[in-house]
């Protein structure tokens, strides 16, 4: 094992898949300065500005030229710095990398990474911090996956180059820089894989990203009052491991599924109408869903510190589903949707 | 002008392609008429002159981007119209296993890299292409159509700034019909000439009259070579016209009947001549005969089995 962080992972990892395969390239704006978050810091000194290329600030041209050199024979990693700005590159990705495989009849496969990280907590408001992984999942022929921890961001990047298919890897910007230890060299994880984090009896938390930490943190604190809870990380949500949460929850009977994006419409609806079908004669309880309110994300801190779900609202979530049942509980509504306000 | 490079044997055979395109064509309109061919139709009667005379210049490890007019450059490059035909009449043995359709056809064997439903979508793929082409140290080189109404989509704009920045070996080929969907370019452009758009990128470029056959032979010929010799990248912007409505079934209720006329006379196989009448004939003729075989091969094929789309969303 080795000290590093998740950024670090990340590059470690770059660096080893360009040395192990010349097709590997890196494209992306700033990458050959390493970006403002230093994830591909280095690589332009050690493999060159052909493989490590620095692009304009042209989106949808960048993810198109990725798109084209992977059904060329080349295996790119392009970097979208920014979450949020892969509105500017959705044509390419979801009109070309996700379909190109299915209309060719099978002829092409466009072996991409597309990188990008997301999520709030640094104050950049609205426009660079969302969670906007929900929209990618919704799109046949991509995969996406959402790792929370350094080990797992090193083991599913080597293999998600390594995927003869289009995968979005969606970092989480407030992980980037904690300590952490990661297994050296980094065990490949599955693409479609969930972890188990914590076993538990009594109530299955199903989180993603920087929320799964959070989890833990509530189940420590619900294990005070004797509550054992179940932390899963699903780690990639398409494809999804729905029998390895299915499974938990038919032996807890209650579950709640937590991420940061926005919950109406977030992913953790579709995990809660899989596990629901998947589990339904064993539930005891709503699954509840924990995300962020029905706002764009605000900058001052204390918007924005209330805006973020945590532990807290994981914790709350718990003892709605654990109590369903023993007196008036309130359905959780961290998340629900504001109504409209009338025009004076 | 200077003497075409065009023998006798390639203008022969630039013909034979067009009379393929034309009658590819005008069938699959027929077909779409009763609904045995399927979706979305753009024709390019009128336009064969482009597409012969740029791929019969290609090898097949060169790739060809195409839009949502592909039929023609799609059968110029060398993909067969029998799979083609399939493909457009929804069956198994379809280029694309009836997946793809008329808008999204594929022939990777032979360098067709792709149509696409989506105006101006294919021109990132292209550079991507090239830039694979570059990086492996190849000769080959990617050239892409595109018609003047992608010219005002962001993706153009990007995509011209990004080749001549990295100098890849990539040929745009702009069909310019001078419409965009219904509308026409003035409608949509204050600049004239798709020439004109890339000039600040210091892009070699060059207009020609899309029928006239041997000039654009011959002006693609020297971007050709260049980009062969790792050059790039180039514009060649070629003037033509749509004979038919932006898809079949369009009401047309814009069309000018004086450029209609104008255009039927300058139409690319009309005012090509380099055989005999006899001999024109007999090209004619034997194209017609590939067509219908093409459509009788189509229509033998079952359609794919119900299974068939859920096997091919992901690559393994």
């Amino acid at each position: 094992m080795t000290e590093t962080t998740f950024v670090e992972a990340i590059k470690t990892t770059l660096a080893r898949a360009m040395r192990e395969d010349q097709r590997v390239i890196v494209l992306g704006e700033d990458v050959a300065e390493g970006g403002p978050y230093l994830a591909t810091a280095g690589l332009a000194d050690e493999f060159g500005h052909e493989r490590v290329r620095n692009t304009p600030i042209s989106e949808g041209a960048v993810c198109g030229v990725a798109v084209g050199a992977a059904q060329s024979g080349l295996r790119p990693v392009v970097e979208i710095m920014f979450i949020d700005f892969i509105t500017l590159a959705l044509d390419q990705l979801v009109n070309q990398a996700a379909k190109a495989h299915f209309m060719s009849g099978g002829q092409l496969s466009v072996p991409l990474v597309l990188r990008t990280q997301g999520g709030a907590g640094q104050r950049n408001g609205a426009q660079h911090s969302q969670s906007l992984e929900a929209w990618l999942t919704h799109v046949p022929g991509l995969k996406v996956v959402m790792p929370s921890n350094a080990a797992d961001a090193a083991g599913l990047l080597t293999t998600a180059i390594a995927d003869p298919n289009p995968v979005v890897f969606v970092e989480c910007k407030a992980l980037y820089f904690r300590r952490e230890t990661v297994p050296d060299p980094p065990e490949p994880v599955p693409i479609g894989r969930a972890r188990t984090l914590r076993t538990g009896n009594h109530v299955t938390i199903v989180a993603l990203s920087r929320l799964v930490g959070d989890a833990l943190e509530a189940a420590d604190r619900l294990a005070a009052d004797g509550v054992e809870a179940e932390v899963i990380d699903p780690r990639t949500l398409v494809p999804l491991d729905l029998d390895t949460l299915a499974r938990s929850l038919r032996r807890t009977g209650r579950a709640v599924v937590a991420h940061e994006a926005v919950t109406a419409g977030g992913f953790g609806a579709e995990l809660a109408a899989q596990l629901q079908a998947a589990a339904f004669d064993y539930l005891e309880a709503p699954i509840q869903r924990v995300g962020a309110p029905y706002t764009p994300i605000p900058v001052s801190p204390s918007l924005e510190d209330a805006y973020r779900p945590g532990v807290n609202e994981i914790e709350a979530a718990a003892r709605v589903a654990l109590e369903w049942g023993q007196h008036d509980a309130e359905p959780w509504d961290h998340g629900a949707i504001a109504p409209p306000r009338k025009t004076p | 002008m200077p003497a075409s490079a065009l023998d006798a044997d390639t203008a022969r055979d630039l013909l034979r392609t067009m009379w393929r395109i034309r009658l590819f064509e005008e069938r699959v309109a027929q077909l779409k008429r009763t609904l045995q061919v399927h979706g979305l139709i753009h024709l390019s009667i009128g336009g064969e002159g482009v597409a012969a005379a740029v791929c019969r210049q290609l090898r097949d490890d060169d790739a060809v981007y195409s839009g949502h007019r592909a039929h023609g450059h799609a059968i110029a490059k060398g993909v067969p119209v029998d799979g083609l035909m399939a493909e457009l009449m929804g069956r198994e043995s379809g280029v694309c296993k009836g997946l793809g359709g008329s808008m999204h056809l594929v022939d990777a064997e032979r360098g067709f890299m792709g149509a696409t439903g989506v105006v101006g979508g294919n021109l990132p793929l292209a550079l991507g292409t090239a830039l694979t082409q570059h990086l492996k140290g190849a000769d080959a080189v990617t050239t892409v159509f595109f018609g003047d109404g992608a010219v005002q989509a962001g993706h153009f704009n990007e995509s011209i700034n990004l080749a001549a920045l990295w100098r890849l070996p990539v040929i745009f080929v702009c069909e310019n019909n001078g419409f965009a969907e219904f509308t026409s370019r003035a409608e949509h452009s204050t600049v004239e000439r798709v020439g004109d758009v890339v000039a600040p990128y210091g892009f070699e470029r060059e207009t020609v009259e899309g029928s006239d056959v041997p000039a654009v032979y011959d002006a693609f010929a020297t971007y050709l070579d260049a980009a062969r010799a790792g050059n790039g990248p180039f514009l060649l912007e070629c003037l033509t016209f749509r004979r038919r409505g932006h898809y079949e079934g369009d009401p047309e209720k814009y069309r000018d009947p004086e450029a209609d006329r104008e255009w039927a006379r300058r139409d690319p196989i009309a005012r090509f001549t380099p055989v005999d009448g006899e001999t024109a004939r007999q090209i004619e003729r034997q194209a017609g005969e590939e067509i219908e075989l093409a459509v009788r091969f189509a229509r033998d094929s079952p359609f794919p089995d119900p299974e068939l789309s859920a096997q091919l969303v992901y690559a393994t």
